[in-house]
């Protein structure tokens, strides 16, 4: 509310500032603007530079002449002005209206299409507390002692990990890189460099990153990680069914209370969807099937807790088309509606969901 | 909430140069100065504002609030403070956004001139700058706008780029600015008085001083880029014909040739067309040079697609402004009154061939600059236009325009005797003729141009000296009495000497160069090179380490005649962590000379792989530059610009005789 405030003033202050002219008269702005008043001045700053010594009493003479011969051509063109009273006082009235108008529309159309009001300031300092607040210095610190000594692949092991919670991912593979020549290859090192290779890729599993998962594979057939990203490169290799295949094996293999479990069943869902209806009658039925129920049924969970994902609400909806549960869709649909009414954004996506899988055929499918 | 405000005052000011703009050409057609008038505080308005926007994104990026699209993507918060700050206008958005700040700080400053601009000029001239203002505004809030928000915001920036980390490089946008947008005053003022139909000596010294502070930037600035690429990238030159160099140097070449028709037109009110017709080009030049420079273009015709919002906006404004000034100029022009007569032998006729020789030289600087894009643009075929083709064409020019300037000083206005002329300059030709005689002497011949060149060089010293001396009185009154006389000479009068030596020594610092020696290298610990008159040993490669880097340095020492004088350091860089290497040439300063030392790569016989150079008086390439600025601002002092005096002014330039 404040910022408005604040937009309100600025512009009170310079819609006033470009009135302030016209609101004096005609007569007082010529005598301090017009043409003839400048070359008085100028008559005037002559006599006082020749008293001070500046000119000389010659130049002076030419000069007097010359800035009088101005001046009468001035008062000769001021004699030429425009008639004072009322088609002057119309004038400057249209005058402040276009002004009064335009500055402050031009301005919040303008502002209200591209900027922010609402977002506040975030300095790095505020956002930071106590502990954090250090990381900065800290990386500055092992940064300088990495430089004098940079066989330190401890060092190099701590710094990867703060490079890459700041974004800093190419930085990060370099470190987890030189960690891995100086410490030695482990499973762990091993996947911590083909994740930091691959979000430096924006979440493309290349070549390189490939490596290093295969190469932390063979040392820990067992190793969730690598199989995860191996998996996600299948998949990005175009072979979504292998993908799911070995996503789903490795969630047979997780432990019920494994923390990636959640990551793995997004990018199942993920898969599915891109596959769509195919890729499911594709697949054999059985125990991939039951996972991929188990997997919505998470979803819904999840929804049931949280709903304010409209993507996810979505994502739900198809998935029960897909599994040909019409009924369980509608009753998707229908919560979705209830959780998002406040958001008009969501509400025509979901419309649209709806008319795309014929969900709304029915008498309940009046146009919202 | 500061950012936010920022924001808000570029999108009010947007409004208020609208109206600066607008109302003032209303008043014209009515003839209403109250109306007129609201171009004052429209224009104080609109810097207000510009201000405000441009200290809140400075805020931002000493605060690091990555809520910025623009922090986050050109800042850092491991960033030296000096340089989060310098970096508000290392990026294209920023950099625009200080443009306008610029730009409005000039329509201040001439809203602020009552006692220097007659008000129906000012008020027109407001109008003019309110719609560049305008157009700019516009570009910066929907193509280029600093001001976009991200949420969440991410906690780390992304450059940390420690070669943009750069003193020279922080400094010399803002001076070329500087020198670009104050000519956009100039440009105010051509299509003000075309607006008006009048020009006179009063508009020639109104509109004077902008274009000498515009000059006076601009010459900074191109000397400060000139060095950077010296120092910074490592090929030994100075000068490289390279597009983006060439953008600022036509801009400069016809500002060069406005400054001086000016001076004509102020001192005896003729070559007003020309004058006018000068301030448009020069202002479309420093357009054109923007554009080639922010579009993209000039790195390849084929990028200019990569982001076509940006490329299109700036060649509308570039349309409409130098459209619009040229179809202004066509269909006004005719009306100006012709202004004074004079004889083909004069200073006016002296500053009339100054003019065609600048334009000229400015022309083929944009043959060479235009044509490679024109034609990669049309048939996709790549040329480099490059140093022999200047060579070829710009000495040519560029020669009998130095010749020129003792003469064009020293000659006398509206008739001239140019016999008398040359024979009061022939302590000049002497000098410059002794000078390249000892020169030729010392050195055992050289290149025929070169000699020429120190010929030039020093003629053009001794040129100014001498024209000092007459002015002084000199070799008619006693020495005493012309010293007085000299101090008392208008700051104009010295302005002009000082600056035309600096000419002089810029072309002795060129000319020198022809001497100067590079050696290609293999060299071990022990090994001799030559360089110059000097000698280098290398004494050892060792690594080293700094705060955040490690470094390969090669260490020489420079012996003359078997004699220690120094030790010389190049080194190869890098900054372990990004694993981003650099090298630092190593630079010894001898007086005005200097022993520069790039390093290769290492050899794998042992040997390190060097570029040694020796640049004899290549200082004075510099150092030239920064007297020319000197004598534009002293020139700048003058308080006599203020006053109308070409009566005065012409008694005082005729000596008593």
């Amino acid at each position: 509310m404040l910022i408005w405030l604040i937009f309100a003033l600025m512009t009170g202050a310079a819609v006033l500032a470009v009135l302030w002219p016209l609101s004096r008269a005609e007569t007082a702005v010529a005598a301090e603007t017009g043409d003839a008043a400048f070359f008085r001045q100028q008559m005037a700053d002559l006599e006082r530079d020749r008293e001070a010594g500046l000119v000389s009493e010659r130049e002076a003479e030419a000069l007097r002449a010359e800035i009088g011969r101005r001046l009468l051509r001035a008062a000769r063109g001021e004699g030429r002005r425009g008639p004072e009273g009322e088609p002057a006082l119309r004038r400057r009235r249209a005058a402040s209206a276009i002004a009064l108008s335009t500055i402050p529309l031009l301005a919040l159309a303008i502002y209200g299409a591209m900027g922010s009001p609402h977002l506040p300031q975030a300095p790095r300092a505020a956002r930071m507390d106590g502990g954090q607040l250090d990381v900065g210095a800290a990386v500055a610190k092992i940064e300088a002692h990495l430089a004098q000594n940079p066989g330190d692949g401890r060092g190099w092991e701590v710094l990867a990990p703060v490079y890459l919670r700041a974004g800093r991912f190419g930085d990060a593979a370099r470190a987890y890189q030189s960690a891995l020549d100086i410490l030695g290859e482990t499973p762990a090192r091993l996947t911590d460099l083909g994740e930091a290779v691959t979000a430096e890729a924006g979440g493309i599993v290349d070549a390189r990153a490939r490596a290093a998962f295969e190469r932390a594979l063979a040392l820990d057939p067992a190793n969730a990680k690598a199989r995860y990203y191996l998996a996600v490169a299948t998949g990005q290799d175009g072979d979504n069914a292998k993908a799911m295949d070995m996503l789903q094996k490795l969630l047979a293999d997780a432990p019920a209370d494994a923390s990636w479990r959640g990551a793995v069943e997004q990018r199942l869902a993920a898969l599915s969807m891109s596959e769509g209806a195919s890729a499911i009658t594709s697949l054999p039925q059985g125990e991939q099937a039951l996972a991929i129920r188990g997997m919505v049924e998470g979803l819904a969970a999840r929804l049931d807790a949280d709903g304010s994902d409209a993507a996810g609400w979505a994502r739900l909806v198809r998935s029960y088309v897909v599994l040909g549960e019409e009924e369980k869709a509608r009753e998707a649909l229908a919560k979705a509606r209830s959780q998002l009414a406040a958001d008009p954004a969501s509400l025509d996506m979901l419309a649209a969901l709806a008319r795309q899988l014929s969900l709304e055929t029915d008498a309940t499918g009046a146009p919202q | 909430m500061f950012v936010e405000a920022g924001h808000y005052a570029l999108t009010l000011a947007l409004g208020l140069s609208l109206v600066q703009f607008l109302m003032p050409l209303w008043a014209a057609t009515v003839r209403d100065e109250a109306l007129a008038a609201i171009a004052v505080p429209a224009a104080l308005g609109a810097f207000a504002c510009v201000t405000l926007a441009f200290a809140a994104l400075t805020h931002a990026y000493a605060t690091s609030d990555f809520s910025l699209v623009n922090v986050v993507e050109n800042s850092h918060s491991l960033k030296p403070f000096i340089y989060k700050l310098t970096g508000v206008w290392g990026n294209h958005e920023g950099s625009m956004l200080l443009w306008v700040l610029i730009l409005t700080l000039f329509g201040a400053m001439v809203a602020l001139s009552r006692r220097a601009v007659p008000s129906r000029l000012r008020h027109l001239t407001l109008a003019v700058q309110g719609a560049v203002a305008f157009a700019f505004l516009a570009f910066v809030e929907f193509t280029s706008n600093p001001f976009l928000r991200l949420n969440p915001a991410p906690f780390e920036g992304q450059d940390l780029n420690p070669i943009l980390q750069d003193l020279g490089l922080a400094i010399h946008p803002p001076l070329l600015y500087i020198g670009y947008v104050g000519f956009s005053i100039s440009f105010a003022f051509a299509l003000a008085a075309l607006i008006e139909g009048r020009i006179d000596a009063v508009w020639a010294r109104a509109v004077r001083p902008w274009t000498l502070t515009a000059w006076v930037f601009l010459t900074l600035g191109i000397a400060m880029g000139s060095y950077w690429a010296y120092y910074e990238l490592g090929w030994g030159g100075w000068w490289f014909w390279d597009p983006v160099e060439n953008a600022s140097l036509m801009p400069w070449l016809a500002g060069t040739a406005l400054l001086h028709s000016t001076i004509v037109m102020e001192k005896r009110d003729a070559l007003k067309v020309w004058t006018i017709l000068l301030a448009i080009l020069t202002f479309s030049l420093s357009l054109l040079g923007t554009f080639l420079v922010r579009s993209g273009v000039l790195t390849s015709v084929h990028s200019f697609a990569t982001d076509p919002t940006r490329g299109a906006f700036i060649l509308a404004i570039l349309v409409v402004f130098i459209g619009g000034g040229f179809a202004l100029f066509a269909w006004r022009a005719p009306l100006l009154r012709q202004g004074g007569l004079f004889a083909p032998i004069s200073r006016e006729g002296a500053l009339v061939a100054n003019n065609l020789l600048l334009v000229t030289a400015c022309a083929t600087v944009f043959i060479g600059t235009l044509y490679p894009l024109a034609l990669e643009a049309l048939t996709g075929a790549k040329i480099s236009v490059g140093e022999p083709f200047f060579n070829a064409t710009f000495l040519p020019i560029a020669m009998p325009l130095l010749a020129l300037i003792p003469i064009g000083q020293t000659i006398a206005w509206k008739r001239g005797d140019l016999l008398g002329t040359v024979q009061r300059l022939w302590a000049a030709y002497a000098a410059g003729l002794a000078g390249a005689l000892i020169v030729f002497a010392l050195v055992r011949g050289g290149p025929v141009l070169a000699l020429l060149g120190i010929g030039l060089g020093v003629y053009l010293l001794a040129g100014s000296a001498v024209d000092i001396f007459h002015r002084a009185g000199g070799g008619r009154v006693a020495p005493g009495v012309m010293l007085r006389r000299a101090a008392g000479l208008p700051r104009s009068a010295w302005g002009t000497a000082i600056a035309h030596a600096g000419v002089g020594i810029t072309v002795l610092g060129i000319a020198a160069q022809a001497w100067s020696t590079e050696t290609l290298a293999v060299v071990n610990r022990g090994d001799l090179v030559n360089a110059g008159a000097y000698t280098l040993r290398l004494d050892a490669i060792f690594p080293r380490t700094a705060h955040n880097y490690r470094e390969d340095v090669a260490r020489f020492t420079v012996l003359r005649d078997g004699r220690i004088i120094g030790t010389l350091e190049g080194s190869k860089r890098i900054y372990v962590t990004r694993g981003m290497p650099t090298t630092e040439a190593g630079i010894m300063t001898l007086g005005p000379s200097q022993l520069y030392v790039s390093l290769g790569e290492p050899q794998p016989s042992g040997g390190m792989g060097v570029r040694i150079y020796w640049k004899p008086y290549v200082i004075f390439v510099w150092l030239g530059s920064v007297i020319m600025a000197l004598g534009g601002l002293l020139s700048l002092t003058d308080r006599r610009l203020r006053v109308a005096a070409p009566v005065a002014a012409r008694g005082r330039l005729v000596p008593a005789e």
